[in-house]
């Protein structure tokens, strides 16, 4: 592999990665507070939720660009308060990837608590479990599945972020470029060598990451 | 219940068949041009339309070189017009345009711009003050106003010096929106679009560029529909055509 194509790789994995961790977090979360019943109130802060799936990437990136901004509400704040800049950071991409990311995970999540069967929470809680504990000590284990699909998409949409990425972490290359970045970078300025060898290896992580997916869960599946 | 549709199937198949229709002898351009082009061009396809009812104008704005890409893989344009004369020369190289029908229809000034009520430096040298910490530009693997400004730079002996504070733009607005968003403390665009923000950027200096800012305009060899673009071609080198550039703040080509 060419020493040029290393390195947006190992930033994309990187990014990718932290931006995964960071979606399923927020989106465990979420879906636990959205809970397993559904109402009209509940359905309209899920699909606000997930607004950054079903919205054009540049108009995530405008408005993340506008909040985490030199001028913007918490850009301005950050600065002032820890002297942190994200635009034009490898940071910046990836909070464009998780926010991204995120709804497929709380999607994913949700559908999959919902699927436990509540019974056995309620012995949980019957036998004196907090809600905490019923939480991590039976509904994760017993939606992680689906959790783990729901990261892997998360990831692959992570890998594959190009509009919010460069409108918050800019095409700088060796710093925020990652292979989507550095593809289209390659393609405009006509190198098509260039171009195919990311493609190829942007093939081979993503063939790679599924096959393992696939593995891991059908592992864990129930005999 | 397919009876109940049917009279609305129908209206919609007269409709497309009308559109269809009204659109014999009516042509429809279309006009890939840079991405600086864009204010001045849009009002220019308004002034051309009104003269040619019949003609449609349809633009795609983007940076020189991507819309150079595109044509070479056969996109759909009629017109190309770029920023400067080296995508043009390559793609009269690549037999994409037709060359008969080049020519210069304006000219720009490359400038150094910072934001408003910023430090403005007086030099290309000032530059090296870390005031400066990220400095937008083109990039100039694909976009003309980064390669006058890369030329620009190593002239004076500062490109590698600045190279770790550089960001690269897709396009040259894009390093103006950096700019103005206070995200660059300096940034290389042209007088043009230096002009579209003037509350929110300043211009620090003009540039010396060793070839002048001239932008050629070309019918593309695709084209289905020579006869319009050449007449809108020509639009664009007459008198009107080169006012409403004047009005933007583009100068007249260079004989």
């Amino acid at each position: 592999m060419p020493a040029d194509a290393l390195t947006p790789l190992l930033l994309t994995l990187k990014v990718a990665a932290l931006a995964t961790l960071l979606a399923t977090a927020g989106g465990v979360l979420c879906a636990r507070l959205l809970g397993r019943t559904r109402s009209i109130a509940r359905d309209l802060g899920e699909s606000l939720l997930t607004l950054p799936l079903v919205l054009p990437p540049t108009v995530l990136g405008y408005y993340l660009l506008v909040l985490l901004g030199r001028n913007g509400v918490i850009g301005a704040w950050l600065l002032e308060h820890f002297g942190v800049t994200l635009i034009f950071t490898w940071q910046g991409a990836v909070i464009a990837a998780a926010i991204a990311a995120f709804p497929l995970i709380l999607r994913a999540a949700r559908a999959a608590f919902g699927d436990v069967d509540s019974s056995l929470e309620q012995a949980a809680r019957t036998l004196g479990l907090r809600e905490s504990a019923v939480f991590f000590r039976i509904t994760l284990p017993l939606a992680w599945r689906g959790v783990v699909a729901g990261a892997l998409l998360a990831f692959a949409r992570a890998m594959g972020e190009f509009g919010a990425t460069l409108m918050v972490a800019g095409s700088l290359p060796g710093r925020t470029q990652t292979l989507a970045l550095a593809i289209y970078d390659a393609v405009a300025a006509g190198d098509d060598a260039r171009a195919a060898t990311l493609v190829w290896i942007s093939i081979g992580v993503a063939v790679v990451a599924l096959v393992a997916a696939a593995q891991l869960l059908r592992r864990g599946a129930p005999q | 219940m397919p009876l109940n549709h049917m009279p609305l199937l129908r209206r919609c198949a007269m409709i497309a068949l009308a559109l269809a229709c009204g659109g014999a002898g009516a042509a429809e351009v279309t006009v890939s041009a840079a991405a600086s082009l864009s204010n001045a061009f849009t009002e220019l396809g308004r002034a051309y339309e009104a003269h040619h009812p019949a003609d449609t104008i349809v633009f795609n704005f983007a940076a020189s070189d991507l819309l150079l890409r595109q044509i070479e893989q056969g996109a759909p344009a009629d017109v190309f017009a770029s920023a400067d004369e080296v995508t043009m020369d390559r793609a009269a190289a690549a037999k994409l345009i037709d060359a008969a029908t080049r020519r210069p229809f304006a000219t720009n000034a490359l400038v150094l711009i910072v934001g408003a009520g910023t430090n403005a430096p007086g030099t290309l040298r000032d530059l090296e003050d870390k005031a400066y910490a990220r400095i937008a530009i083109g990039n100039p693997d694909s976009v003309p106003a980064g390669r006058y400004a890369r030329q620009a730079l190593s002239d004076a002996g500062l490109w590698d010096a600045l190279q770790a504070r550089l960001v690269p733009a897709q396009n040259v607005r894009q390093a103006l929106d950096y700019v103005a968003r206070g995200e660059a403390q300096a940034g290389f665009v042209y007088a043009t679009d230096a002009a579209l923000q003037k509350d929110k950027v300043q211009v620090a200096l003009t540039v010396p560029t060793a070839a002048a800012v001239s932008y050629p305009i070309a019918v593309t060899k695709a084209t289905r529909q020579a006869q319009a673009a050449r007449a809108f071609v020509a639009f664009v080198v007459s008198a009107e055509g080169q006012s409403v550039l004047k009005s933007h703040g583009f100068s007249a080509a260079s004989p």
